[in-house]
Order: C-alpha cells, then structure tokens, then sequence
C-alpha cells in the first residue's frame, strides 16, 4: 500500500511537470493570439482590451495557475477556429478515440496470447518458422496501409463496410462498433506481432528453468505447466510492453482515424495542428500526456499482483 | 555445436543493400521525371513501359517512390545522425561518470521515452512548422533519449571492467578511454539502435507526411504524401496506394531485420534445450 502511495505522488508531480512543459511549450510558439482572434486590422484598443480579458498581461507564473486551475476545472479555453469552448469541441471525440483504443487493445490481446502460447509449445517446429517469417513482416507494416488495404479489400471490394460512413454511438450502436472493427484491427494486427514475438521468447527462456521440469516430474501435463507455471513468469515482461503498446495504440489511433475518416480526437487534433489551433493542441496533448501517464502508473502498481516476489519499498 | 548463420542479418543486410542501391540509382536516374504530368496517361495500370503504372495526374509511379524513399531514407540518415551522435555523447558521459547528473537525465529520459515519438513529434511539428529540415531536427532531437539510454546502459556496464581499470591506471585520459577503448566494445548494440533509428525514422517521416504535416507537396515527392493522395483513387487506381505502401514496408522491414540481427548473440538467445517428446 506504502508502494501504491509513494507512486501515487510521483504520478502526480509527472502530472505537474508535463502540465508545465506544455504550458512553456505553447508559450514559446511565435504569434499573437490576439491577432489570430480579431485579425491584423483591429484597434490597438480593442487588443489590449482582448488581451486584458485572456489575462495575457499578467506573469507567466500566474497565467499558467490559472490555465492549471481552468484546465482542472474542465475549462479548456476557446477554440480560435470554431469560437466554441474547446470542451465541447472534445467531449464527443474523445468517447470515439477511447472506444478505438479500448477495441483495439482488447484485439491486441485476444491475437497475441493464443499466438504466443501455441508459438511457445511448439517452438522451432516448421509452422513456428514459418509463423517467424510473417511475424517480422507484418511487424514491419505500418498500421496506416493496413488500414487502407482493409478499406480496398473489405470496404470497396467485398463490401463489408462503407468507407467514411461512419456512424455516432448514439445513433446506432451495432453500427458504430460495426464500423470501429477494420480500423481497431488495422492498429492491434502490427502491434500483435510485437507482442507475440516478445511472449513467444519469454515463455521459450522461462521453459527451460529448473522450476519447469520439477512441474513435469510432478506428472503435470505439457499444457498444465505452460498455463500455470510458465504464463505466471513469461507474463511479466510482457506486462511491460503491454503498457507501452496501449500507448502507442492511441498514437495510432490518431493516425487510423484519418484513414478511416472517423471523426475522433485524432482527426480533431490533425485539422488543430494544420490550422494553428493551439488552444485544441493544448488541450488534446494534456489529455493523451495524462493517458500516457495513468497506463505507465497502472502499469508500474500491476507488477506487484503479477509477481508476489517482487518486494517495493 | 554448430553455429547457424544470422539469416536475420543476412536477408536485412541484403534487402537493405537492394533498396538503398534502387535509392542511390533514383538520385542520379528515375525511368520518368518524377513530376511530369501527362493527361493522356491518367491512372493508368502497371504496364511495361510504366512499370508499377502511373496516378491521377498521369506522373509515372515508380519514378515517384524512388524519389519518395530517397527523401523518406535522407530524412532518417540526417535525424539518426543526429539522434546518434548527442545521444551517443550524453550516453557515454552519463554512463562513464554516473553520479546525480547521470540520475536526473536518466529521469528525463524515462519520461520522455514514454511517450510515442510520434506523438511528440506531431507536437514539435504544429510549434515549429512541417517542412523538410524542421522533420530532420525534431525527429534527431526526439531520438537523442532513446540512444543515450542503450549506449549509457553498455558504458555502466563496461565502465568497471578490468581494461577499462587497466587503461585508467595507465593514465589515458577519459575521454580517450570513453571513445576509443570502450566505443568499439559496444558497436553492435550501437549498430542494432541505429537500425532501429532508422526503422522508427522511417516511420514517423511516413506517418507524418501521411498526416499531411510532414513534406511539403512542393519540397518533393513523400511515400506518406502519396500514400495519403492515393486514397481517394483507392477503388480505380489501387496500385498507386501498394507501391508507396509496399515502399514503406520493405524499408522498414529490412532495418527491423538489421537490428535484430545485430543484437543477436548466442548467449543472450533463450536457451533452447531439446523438446520433450
């Protein structure tokens, strides 16, 4: 519990850290938002009373509290391009990248441990050869050609779905997770891959321990001691990754939602960046940093109910 | 025991050789000019004069991918040099002194790695501005942690061996000791974090023109670019998305050969006694 909590505070000063690292990180950036929100002919009085009103007259120090506090608050600012909260512009994008990401990990899973285990049991067999192969193949395509070669193959050849149609949550729900399969399996099938390489030589290195063949002279079955001797240790380096590929998911999603045309946070973040929209960037960047850093927390307190031997301080 | 020849280093070694010499070839020669336009050859098929056919403007594909990867490898090689030569530098420096400042930028790696290098990248890129050179810096900044960590972890583990001790208690001077008696010692892994370099250079280059934020359509040609061009043509012209896609693949599929080759080591291979029958 002494574990849960120290992590705990160093969670949130990564938060803090990375919150300022924004903050700084958009201040930097050349060009008045001022200008960008009334245009190169307004008044100077008009500025300075715009610039009264963002509070961009006041120190830094203080401006990035009370960003902090408003961001805290679930006040994100406005969008310069739509002139709307940037909150509503998010709300409804971020349950669609959420349910992307979510799908695809569960994908991710589902692909790799089977794949794993059975590579594992019968391991340097022909099939596991050739399995290696293919493996190091579709590790090296990138998710976003897949995705377009689902789109050429199941949306415009076989017609299993409609290319850009998609369809909100609210609507009709078969149809939007309907939708979400090909670009969720576009982002797990590379990152499966990965994964089931890493499980696959995890599992082979724990299979030859001393503890293995106790298991066997004890008259367990192959399958006995692979599910529950080997899995239990093999697991742990993959838990690892596990965490850093739910993260590299949501970088891909943001990529598979342009070739998917799903309007998420990705696509919301691509049109931002393009048109400068640095309040939405901001905002977008917070939330995924924030994602990233709640898997890498979830993932550092998992170890310890993975691996009883490991002991924190 | 017999030693198995690295097929993994062999085939990258090969495949890489066969596309950067295609590369080499597309700087000094392309089968067309990449830009030129002709509307009588508009989307056509792969065909023997055009060999991996042509796209909506009727500009010949091929010449376009050698040109695109050229651009796309350039990219990598400037941002892996840079990312090598500093990360190796900090690596090196942290991991041959150690200390506090060893402890603190370790933590600011950590942090960094954590995120995806895409994902930073998007973000240095919507403060800097796309274009070709802003693509090289960002991307060799954004590869300076994960160098400096491989090439930190090997110096703290050669710093306490007995040459390393040997040449210290001979009076050579650190900086010799640093890049000269234990740089080469740890070349493979370094040759294996630069395949890797490249493979994730390669990656975000496409992923970010894709986007639309990487090279600028004017610059030149972008395997990403027309990658994302190509998908309003997917159902009349797919060749033109399978070529650029194709491109990107087996450029990264020859690094990723590359680095794992090169990080093999008999004794690091789980060991693999005989199967139970």
């Amino acid at each position: 519990m002494r574990y849960v909590l120290k992590k705990a505070g160093i969670f949130i000063l990564t938060l803090l850290a990375i919150s300022l690292i924004v903050f700084i990180a958009f201040q930097v950036i050349p060009g008045d938002p001022t200008t960008r929100m009334l245009g190169t002919q307004a008044t100077p009085e008009k500025v300075a009373a715009l610039r009264e009103e963002l509070g961009l007259n006041k120190p830094g120090i203080v401006r990035y509290f009370n960003w902090l506090t408003d961001f805290l608050k679930g006040d994100f600012g406005s969008s310069y391009t739509y002139h709307m909260p940037v909150n509503e512009l998010i709300s409804g994008k971020l349950s669609i990248t959420a349910a992307l990401t979510g799908m695809s990990f569960l994908m991710v899973l589902a692909i790799s441990f089977p794949l794993g285990i059975l590579r594992a049991r019968f391991a340097h067999s022909i099939p596991d050869r050739i399995a290696m192969v293919f493996n190091q193949i579709i590790m090296s395509i990138p998710s976003f050609f897949i995705g377009i070669i689902f789109t050429y193959v199941f949306g415009l050849v076989f017609k299993f779905f409609t290319p850009g149609d998609f369809v909100q949550r609210a609507e009709n729900p078969a149809a939007f997770w309907g939708y979400m399969v090909f670009p969720a399996l576009a982002i797990a099938i590379p990152k499966s891959a990965m994964v089931v390489k890493l499980l696959r030589s995890s599992m082979i290195r724990e299979m030859s321990e001393d503890y293995v063949r106790t298991a066997y002279s004890r008259g367990n079955s192959r399958w006995q001691v692979l599910r529950s001797h080997v899995m239990r240790n093999a697991i742990i380096p993959v838990v690892t990754f596990l965490a850093v590929t739910l993260v590299d998911i949501v970088a891909g999603s943001i990529i598979i939602e342009q070739v998917f045309a799903i309007p998420g946070l990705g696509r919301l973040l691509m049109t931002s960046i393009i048109g400068r929209d640095l309040p939405v960037v901001q905002t977008i960047i917070m939330i995924i940093s924030i994602a990233v850093i709640t898997v890498n927390y979830i993932a550092d307190i998992s170890y310890k109910y993975i691996d009883p031997r490991i002991r924190f301080r | 025991m017999r030693k198995t020849p690295n097929y993994n280093l062999i085939f990258g070694c090969t495949l890489t050789a066969i596309t950067v010499s295609v590369i080499v070839l597309g700087f000094f020669w392309t089968p067309f000019d990449p830009d030129a336009m002709s509307s009588a050859e508009k989307s056509m098929a792969p065909s023997l004069k055009h060999l991996l056919g042509t796209d909506n403007f009727g500009r010949d594909i091929l010449s376009r991918v050698m040109e695109g990867a050229g651009t796309t490898l350039s990219i990598a090689f400037l941002a892996v040099s840079i990312g090598a030569t500093f990360g190796t530098i900090i690596g090196a420096l942290t991991g041959y002194f150690g200390g506090t400042a060893d402890e603190i930028i370790m933590r600011i790696n950590d942090a960094i790695t954590a995120f995806p290098s895409i994902l930073l990248a998007l973000v240095a890129v919507s403060i800097t501005g796309g274009g070709k050179t802003n693509i090289i810096i960002v991307l060799g900044i954004l590869f300076i942690p994960s160098f400096a960590r491989v090439v930190r972890g090997e110096f703290a583990k050669q710093r306490d061996m007995d040459y390393v001790k040997n040449a210290k208690l001979m009076g050579v001077r650190h900086t010799r000791i640093m890049f000269v008696h234990i740089l080469p010692n740890i070349a493979p892994v370094l040759l294996s974090a630069v395949a890797i370099g490249f493979n994730n250079a390669v990656l975000a280059e496409a992923s970010m023109s894709f986007l639309g934020v990487g090279i600028r359509p004017t610059e030149s040609a972008s395997l990403g670019r027309m990658l994302l061009d190509s998908q309003a043509y997917l159902f009349s012209a797919p060749w033109q998305a399978l070529s650029a896609g194709c491109a990107i693949s087996i450029l990264i599929l020859g690094f990723s050969l590359i680095s794992e080759g090169a990080s093999y080591r008999p004794m690091w291979r789980p060991t693999t006694k005989r199967r139970r029958k």
